[in-house]
């Protein structure tokens, strides 16, 4: 059995919307998740927008609050009650954890050089004392990230988005974090840009034994960089598998659908794609029952009754939905 | 005759403090009645300077060359698109005979005026019609398009809609003035992937049914292999191969194209690595003298990729590509 660095139960986070002195509305964007994501693995998370994909990241980095259940981080030094971190132990876990966004353009200050940009961690957080010891760091870093010297000294417009983006995951691993985030970290580049980065993360990850989450909304980028796959739908895991597994059989009608909407590169396909209708509905105004069954083609009157929960089979593929065995045998994929 | 727009030695550069920057390169094309012509490049390929040259919209230090030409061929005979100046004359050109979709829905719609006011503002502008009459066609629009309650949603604001809505009520109104030609700038890009094969489906609809012409802007091409009938790839400003979207997806002869396809993750081999086009895009003020791809190409042939521009090869009737690969084995 492997290592468990991040476990998550029945976590939500909830912001509160208005509503009155008596009465406090609010909207649940991550709704009673549990996730383990295994020490030195490449977990996914996919889901299209509003699916609380991001807010269920940042939970874990506890950069929103928790409002109910738990998670923990244990990394074999130190074991943390994510939830519940303030104070000392809260600056010990932002060494520890660490995000890179998605947009390159925006993450990197235009006032600063790049070797500041990279530092910049290790100064806030207090790792390095002197400034040899700073700028050793900076470059050993750097260097992972082919970024050479000359780099160092420049200001990120000279840089083009593939750089910037390498720029943002220096700086996220300066501090030599065990967990980092990645949200959609290769969303706002190029194509040809794109692999480049993607092998980078891995090669990373590999070498320095890190994990990572990987949060995305193309699912053939997660199918290539991810071990395990998780998909969400309006704020709940509905499917999670080992990425080859899930690939090869989708359960859930949602991961189903998502995978048969990804265009494909074969022009004589068109027309193939089994279409959802409608859109994900709003978080303030959740369906009944299974929160899918309004765009579900294979919905009955329990979907709409009774909410599924996520059922595995011993082999790590876990899925919620209430009609999943019989439809794997009667509705090919 | 059945072209729709043919444009010949597009170059277009625009003044800036750092001088004249080439965002287009000697680029000419054409397109038929009722073609949709995928235009495929990443960030800084030209592609969206071209496609709003077309309607005459680039900022005013865009500078044209003096052989540039763009033909719009209308009902009522053919016009210099480039020769347009005053706002009169630019209408048909603006929403008239060519309408455009932009990516970002949310910046394209005025927010403080709500989707109906806009829809008929614009057909009052390109018609003689009345005000009711505008509203009746707005509302089927808006119903043609997929919009349910469409009575209701004409008077609700850009906000009040989601994302894949108001990707739909911009097409409503730029087909609502009944365009030969229709410019869609990277339509589903901000959309999610359910969202945008529903929209993909919607605009496939419609070109049957308007039988106009479209040219899709797009940097995925999986998009274009379920749109296009033709492709054109641009890189850097050139237009460096175009043919039918079979041939130039499934033997994509110019070593960029061929890149651009590697490096797409495919679902049907895990196994497959990922093999990045390397380096990256130069910026567009330091534009590699000869052809403009060989900083990043592995297939160089000699000095000449360095120093000349490769002319456009034809490999075929339809497939062509400007690569001096083909020029000196003679093809």
């Amino acid at each position: 059995m492997t290592d468990i660095l991040i476990r998550a139960d029945g976590l939500s986070v909830g912001f509160p919307i208005g509503g009155g002195i008596f009465r406090k509305d609010v909207l649940k964007a991550v709704n009673n998740v549990s996730v383990s994501i295994e020490k030195g693995s490449f977990f996914g998370l996919v889901g299209e927008s509003g699916s609380g994909k991001t807010t269920l990241g940042r939970a874990l980095l506890k950069a929103v609050p928790i409002t109910e259940g738990h998670a923990r981080y244990s990394d074999g030094e130190v074991d943390l009650d994510i939830a519940s971190l303030e104070g000392p132990a809260l600056k010990d876990y932002r060494k520890r954890a660490q995000l890179i966004f998605q947009d390159p353009y925006a993450a990197l200050s235009p006032r600063m050089t790049v070797r500041d940009i990279i530092a910049e961690p290790l100064e806030v957080m207090g790792i390095t004392r002197t400034r040899e010891e700073t700028d050793a760091r900076v470059r050993e870093i750097a260097a992972k990230c082919r970024l050479n010297l000359e780099h160092l000294r420049r200001f990120p417009h000279a840089f083009s988005g593939g750089q910037r983006q390498r720029i943002s995951i220096a700086r996220a691993l300066v501090s030599g974090p065990q967990f980092i985030v990645a949200d959609e970290s290769v969303a706002a580049l190029d194509v040809s840009i794109q692999a480049d980065v993607l092998n980078l993360l891995k090669q990373i990850q590999s070498e320095m034994g890190l994990t990572f989450m990987f949060i995305s909304h193309d699912l053939s980028v997660v199918a290539h960089t991810c071990d395990h796959v998780a998909v969400m739908y309006l704020g709940r895991l509905v499917e999670t598998a080992p990425t080859r597994q899930l690939f090869a059989g989708p359960r859930h009608p949602y991961t189903r659908a998502l995978f048969s909407a990804i265009p494909s590169l074969d022009p004589d396909d068109r027309g193939k794609a089994q279409k959802l209708t409608g859109e994900i509905p709003s978080p303030t105004n959740q369906p009944s029952g299974c929160k899918f069954h309004t765009r579900c083609p294979f919905a009955v009157d329990q979907c709409r009754a009774e909410e599924p929960q996520l059922e595995g089979d011993g082999s790590g593929h876990e899925v919620s939905c209430h009609r999943w065995k019989e439809l794997m045998e009667t509705v090919p994929a | 005759m059945n072209t729709l727009i043919d444009v010949q030695n597009l170059t277009l550069q625009f003044r800036t403090d750092e001088g004249l920057v080439t965002a287009v390169d000697n680029v000419s094309f054409t397109l038929d009645k009722g073609e949709v012509m995928g235009l495929v490049g990443e960030s800084g390929s030209g592609k969206s300077v071209t496609a709003k040259a077309l309607m005459h919209l680039n900022a005013s230090n865009a500078v044209y060359s003096p052989d540039a030409k763009i033909t719009l061929f209308t009902e009522d005979g053919p016009v210099d698109v480039l020769s347009l100046r005053k706002p009169a004359e630019l209408k048909v050109v603006r929403g008239g005979a060519v309408s455009m979709i932009f990516q970002e829905p949310m910046a394209s719609f005025a927010p403080a005026m709500t989707i109906g006011k806009q829809m008929i503002e614009q057909l009052q502008l390109h018609s003689d019609m009345s005000k009711a009459q505008a509203r009746n066609l707005s509302v089927e629009m808006l119903d043609r398009v997929g919009i349910s309650d469409a009575g209701k949603r004409i008077d609700q604001y850009a906000f009040e809609l989601s994302g894949g809505m108001r990707q739909r009520a911009m097409i409503a109104m730029a087909l609502s003035t009944k365009p030969k030609l229709l410019i869609a700038d990277e339509p589903t890009t901000a959309l999610d992937v359910t969202i945008q094969a529903q929209v993909i489906d919607l605009m496939k609809d419609l070109v049957d049914e308007f039988h106009m012409g479209i040219i899709f802007i797009t940097h995925d091409l999986g998009v274009v292999a379920q749109t296009a009938d033709r492709v054109n790839v641009m890189y850097l400003g050139r237009l460096i191969e175009e043919g039918p979207v079979r041939e130039v997806i499934r033997t994509p002869k110019h070593p960029y194209t061929q890149g651009l396809i590697a490096a797409l993750p495919k679902l049907e081999d895990l196994d497959a690595p990922l093999t990045p086009v390397p380096g990256d895009i130069p910026s567009p003020l330091e534009r590699p003298p000869g052809c403009v791809f060989h900083t990043r190409c592995g297939q160089v042939v000699g000095a000449a990729c360095s120093s000349v521009a490769p002319e456009e090869l034809a490999i075929d009737d339809t497939h062509k590509v400007a690569c001096h690969i083909y020029s000196e084995a003679g093809v």
